[in-house]
């Protein structure tokens, strides 16, 4: 459904993706894995038109979507869930969400369904849906980010590192809240640094290192292979 | 020397009248500038031109009411097609690109102006005639119905801001508009709603301070000027910030005009703004950033 | 040397710090709430390749940064060969000797190769002669020269900074710093961006220069920290986590938990 096929990006003259090739099924968690500074957040940015692919082909469903502006993707069916959040801070936890349930199509029925389904996996979202999103906490924000990403009912959610500073508890969350995007089949490029987790729930993993895929493999075959997940991810 | 209090009274009541005009300008500049980071150097003669088509359409058709409506919409579509054509390509650009092109903007639109309806002013009949007893003076009712439509018309702007889809797609397009985007917003078309907005708010100014000045092609500078200082002074981006602030140098105008005369009171609002900028940098009506 | 894991805060000698070209003691860094580096105390000896490591948001830019002035620690020390740095402008500690490249390339775009190392080089050695200008000339430019050399753009010497490669431009990076004459050099993650080839041309040409000078360096890359470095310091939030050879680092079972967070 989505793929890459030997992007390279820059950021200036600073080459950060040296030819990445990649893919997602239809409904697939796909998780990519690799320190920091190895250009996982560039791919997400590179497929999400926040980076421009100077080589290389990002495609969805077949058809070529390098560099179309992020809002084109949005409507698309892709959803970006950002490292920093990027929660509207002014806005209150309802309007960031109607950022994205305000579409056209949607009906009051639908809008109404959607954002009880939110509220029912994120049930702190709805207190605090008056509230100012700067001032919700950590967690909150990231469980914000997600289900804005939500809203735009997407096929597939770019995650990146969600939980990353979050405590043992909201990774649990965040967990259960994949787990449901996939039940829905919706598919997931999850960029993590937490090993445990990707591997729980993805079914293939890509390994990146210095702006290229070095492996993929099926999560299963990494959990059994630990040497390789030091080789790339340990010390 | 005492002054009589019903003097300070009266240019207290000047001060707002004039405050709420500008403020009416001020807050189309400071949205433009905290949506799209666009210095707009041109906004003054998008007040101008709004007099002139008010003008125009008035000597047409007699209904001062119309003609502000049709200068509004004629200015909003203008301000359109100069952004779309000028500024867009110019997003995420230096600052001083901006700039530039604003500055050519206002150029165009003044000698545009002055091919248009000649070199002589025009004049704006009021719409409401009559006066009343303020004190010692005939207060003109239609300068009370001025400041009062100016504040109906920034209330419905907040209105529209606070509720709504598309008060939403603007507050979020100005505070991220990266993410903006990834949320499926427009944001070209966001910046060009929000310019023709702002444009359609002076073209209005412009109209209602037409029976007060006249309509000159080079009124636009004043204007332009005396909102940056606002803006400076109010927080740019900061809509109510501006408003107040408005309110706040015109009221220091008003009461320098009490001692020296209004050409030279237009030095207090110099000072509001370098006072400001020397210890408030980001505003006077900003609350200190944590 | 100390082998495996150091709790947190505890100063680490080496024998007096006689042979010490920086010490930090007890280098705490706070920005409001936040505790971005803890009570830090490390030792880098004369003639050391020394790496910093450790996972996102560990406080290895905040420690660079108090290092070279940049940011003013909250509270604790800094020694530059015996000097208190801490807490003094960056030019000032440029001149007592202590250099850094930067992550975003901070080169003159609009000047030449060698003018870029000139321009250091002249900062060190006669800053204030006016006069003597002939003079001064000569002996500057020979160093500049010796410089490029060393960073491997001697043929590029009259080649505008702007039109080099990535690669190049973060060497003559190094080389301006180096034209400082820097006791310890600051390294800010020097490979970022770079390709495989640039990555090992970068290694080599660290091996180089390590010959003479000390080196601390920021680095993801763990092939590239792994194969210079001779002494690894790994942080975790603001906190020394581990020191010791890459052996030792490699076989601590914490920092492999820190990093893959199992």
């Amino acid at each position: 459904m989505l793929s890459l096929a030997d992007v390279h990006t820059y950021y200036g003259k600073s080459h950060i993706l040296h030819g990445v090739s990649l893919e997602v099924g239809p409904g697939e968690v796909v998780g990519l894995l690799g320190r920091n500074g190895v250009g996982k957040s560039t791919t997400l940015k590179s497929v999400m038109g926040l980076a421009r692919p100077a080589r290389g082909r990002v495609s969805f469903d077949g058809r070529d979507i390098t560099g179309l502006a992020p809002h084109q993707l949005a409507r698309l069916g892709l959803a970006w869930v950002p490292e920093d959040r990027r929660i509207f801070r002014l806005l209150s936890v309802l309007e960031n969400l109607r950022t994205g349930l305000d579409r056209a199509g949607m009906d009051d029925a639908r809008r109404e369904g959607l954002l009880d389904k939110v509220y029912r996996a994120f049930p702190v979202l709805r207190e605090r849906r008056h509230q100012a999103g700067g001032t919700l906490s950590g967690g909150e924000q990231q469980m914000l980010a997600i289900a804005r990403a939500m809203m735009l009912e997407p096929r597939i959610v770019l995650l990146d590192e969600p939980t990353e500073g979050l405590m043992p508890r909201m990774v649990s969350q965040i967990r259960d809240i994949i787990g449901l995007l996939n039940r829905e089949g919706v598919a997931i490029l999850l960029v993590e640094q937490n090993v445990p987790l990707t591997l729980e729930v993805s079914r293939r993993v890509y390994i990146m290192e210095k702006g290229v895929v070095r492996h993929q493999a099926l999560a299963a075959d990494l959990r059994a292979d630990q040497a390789v997940i030091h080789q790339y991810l340990g010390v | 020397m005492a002054i009589p209090l019903d003097q300070i009274l009266i240019q207290t009541v000047n001060g707002l009248v004039n405050g709420m005009i500008l403020a009416l300008v001020a807050s189309g500049l400071t949205l433009i500038f905290g949506i799209m980071d666009v210095v707009n150097f041109a906004h003054g003669d998008l007040v101008m031109l709004g007099g002139f088509v008010g003008a125009t359409t008035m000597a047409a058709t007699g209904n001062f009411w119309l003609a502000m409506l049709v200068a509004a919409l004629t200015i909003a579509l203008i301000g359109a097609v100069l952004q779309i054509t000028t500024l867009r390509p110019l997003l995420g650009r230096d600052p001083l690109t901006t700039i530039l092109a604003t500055f050519g903007m206002s150029l165009v639109l003044q000698k545009y102006a002055l091919w248009q309806w000649g070199p002589s002013a025009r004049q704006l009949q009021e719409p409401i005639t009559g006066r009343f007893d303020l004190f010692y003076l005939q207060y003109p009712w239609y300068r009370v119905a001025t400041a009062i439509l100016a504040g109906a018309i920034i209330g419905g702007l907040w209105l529209f801001l606070k509720r709504g889809t598309y008060g939403i797609w603007i507050r979020a397009t100005t505070q991220d508009r990266i993410m903006a985007s990834a949320m499926g917003i427009p944001v070209p078309w966001v910046h060009t709603a929000v310019f023709a907005i702002g444009a359609a708010m002076a073209a209005a100014s412009g109209v209602l301070f037409g029976p007060l000045g006249g309509v000159t092609q080079t009124m636009g500078a004043d204007f332009t000027l005396r909102a940056f200082i606002v803006v400076v002074v109010g927080g740019m981006g900061n809509l109510g910030g501006s408003i107040l602030a408005s309110i706040f140098i015109s009221l220091l105008e008003a009461y320098a005009s009490l001692f020296v005369s209004p050409a030279q009171a237009v030095i207090v609002s110099f000072v509001a703004l370098i006072l400001t900028l020397l210890f408030r940098p980001t505003g006077l009506f900003v609350p200190t950033p944590k | 040397m100390t082998a495996g894991s150091v709790p947190a805060g505890a100063l680490v000698t080496d024998g007096g710090g006689a042979g010490s070209i920086l010490r930090t003691e007890g280098l705490t860094v706070r920005f409001g709430g936040l505790t971005a580096l803890n009570s830090v105390s490390v030792t880098v000896r004369r003639g050391e390749i020394r790496a910093i490591i450790g996972p996102n948001g560990a406080g290895k830019s905040t420690f660079f940064n108090c290092l070279t002035g940049v940011i003013r620690p909250t509270s604790g020390r800094i020694l530059l060969d015996g000097d208190d740095i801490t807490g003094l402008s960056p030019d000032r500690i440029s001149r007592k000797a202590l250099a850094r490249s930067y992550q975003i390339t901070n080169i003159l775009p609009g000047a030449t190769v060698l003018e870029n190392v000139r321009i250091a080089a002249q900062s060190r050695r006669h800053a204030w002669a006016l006069l003597r200008h002939h003079r001064a000339y000569a002996d500057v430019l020979a160093r500049s020269r010796a410089v490029l050399a060393s960073v491997g753009l001697a043929d590029k010497e009259d080649e505008l900074a702007a039109n080099l490669s990535h690669g190049e431009q973060r060497n003559l990076e190094i080389g301006i710093a180096l034209a400082t004459e820097p006791k310890l050099l600051c390294l800010d993650e020097p490979t970022a961006g770079m390709s495989v080839t640039e990555t090992h041309a970068t290694v080599e040409l660290v091996r180089r220069i390590a010959a003479d000078l000390t080196i601390l360096i920021v680095e993801h890359d763990m092939e590239v920290v792994m194969g210079l470095a001779r002494t690894i310091t790994v942080l975790h939030y603001g906190e020394v986590l581990a020191e010791g050879t890459p052996a030792e680092i490699q076989a601590n079972p914490r920092v492999q938990e820190v990093y893959l967070k199992t």
